[in-house]
């Protein structure tokens, strides 16, 4: 074996090595490694009150309830739903239906205390145009 | 002869009406994206003007990859074949991935604030560009550390093969996890998610930034081969 040959089948190998540890790695963190949680997850784990963490899902249809800065409102992921309340501003993006992650601590299994709220947008960009033809289309 | 291609002599000659055509295209191109972009694509039904920050956001984001791409590509030529080209190739196109890289987060992070409502948050997505951006950095840093250039190359090309590991891990990250950053809307299986008035501008401005890069890797390499000629003769008496 020439040394080139020695030097490309080091590498391959190294990397290859590399990219195996690697992805064991990330599938060992996988649960930390997500930046929210969805309110299916909730169920399934223990979360304390005192553990500070993310939901995040959709905002219920006809759920948010605004007094002053006092906000309550759903997350949702079509599966499981979670009562959010927030005191605060909420992002621009706010709306029904909207993607939002909420960040703060799960007082009992069904009512999740926000300290700050993030609005998430989709993979979706369209003109307001299509947008609205598309909805005359669903009617 | 084997590797004529590749032979620096050859590749100043053939770079050199080069270089001033990707300039142009690039002219053409950025005024041609520019101007789609900013005044006859229309605004996006949920954020308005504000995804504009995509035209310069996405293509940044992507050529960030791409070059990184190039980079460990030479890097390995440089390690395996020992070709002094590839070595100026990968030294040359660094600075550049790292601009690019640099420039997708500025953006990205000005983008944020007005959408999220926030600057900076640490999900997969924002992590792991981030890294791209201290690999880079790494790489540079590693570069310059040793007295002879010659070892400081073979060291940062390690580390630049051994960063591969971090591109599929940027790709996957909004497939794999729950992120903020949403997920692809031009480079996946599907069709794009985003109107053909939005893509054009930004596949414009993508190709206005890969005849960016070209450029400026042309300038480079072209700068550092006259650089080692120079050395050369300068040290024969």
């Amino acid at each position: 074996m020439k040394p080139k040959h020695q030097r490309l089948f080091l590498i391959c190998s190294a990397l290859m090595g590399l990219g195996i540890a690697g992805s064991l790695v990330l599938v060992a963190f996988q649960d930390t490694l997500v930046f929210f949680y969805t309110p299916s997850d909730l169920l399934q784990k223990n979360i304390s009150p005192q553990q500070r963490i993310r939901v995040g899902g959709l905002v219920d249809m006809d759920s948010p309830q605004q007094r002053g800065e006092n906000v309550h409102f759903k997350i949702t992921d079509q599966k499981e739903t979670i009562m959010v309340s927030y005191h605060g501003i909420l992002p621009d993006l706010f709306r029904e239906g909207q993607g939002v992650v909420a960040e703060g601590y799960l007082m009992n299994p069904t009512h999740f205390q926000a300290e700050s709220v993030l609005a998430k947008h989709d993979e979706n960009y369209m003109p307001r145009e299509v947008a609205e033809g598309l909805r005359e289309q669903c009617k | 002869m084997k590797h004529t291609w590749a032979r620096p002599g050859f590749f100043l000659k053939v770079t050199k009406p080069l270089l001033p055509l990707s300039f142009a295209v690039m002219i053409i191109l950025l005024c041609a994206g520019l101007y789609t972009g900013l005044v006859t694509s229309p605004p996006d039904f949920i954020q308005g003007d504000t995804m504009r920050i995509m035209y310069i956001h996405v293509p940044a984001s992507w050529m960030a990859l791409l070059v990184y791409g190039f980079l460990a590509l030479m890097s390995l030529f440089a390690i395996v074949w020992r070709h002094p080209l590839a070595e100026v190739l990968a030294i040359s196109a660094a600075p550049i991935g790292a601009l690019f890289t640099a420039l997708s987060l500025i953006t990205g992070s000005l983008w944020g604030k007005p959408i999220w409502g926030a600057f900076w948050v640490w999900d997969a997505r924002l992590t792991s560009v981030l890294v791209l951006l201290f690999l880079y950095a790494g790489y540079w840093a590693l570069y310059k550390s040793f007295s002879h250039p010659e070892q400081g190359i073979r060291a940062a090309s390690l580390l630049a093969l051994v960063g591969v590991i971090n591109l599929p891990i940027i790709k996957g990250s909004v497939e794999w996890w729950n992120t903020l950053h949403q997920p692809a809307s031009v480079i996946k299986l599907s069709a794009p998610s985003i109107h053909s008035t939005m893509l054009t501008p930004l596949l414009l401005m993508a190709g206005a930034y890969f005849c960016y890069f070209v450029s400026m890797l042309l300038i480079r390499a072209r700068t550092e081969l006259n650089r080692r000629k120079l050395y050369v003769l300068e040290a024969k008496p």
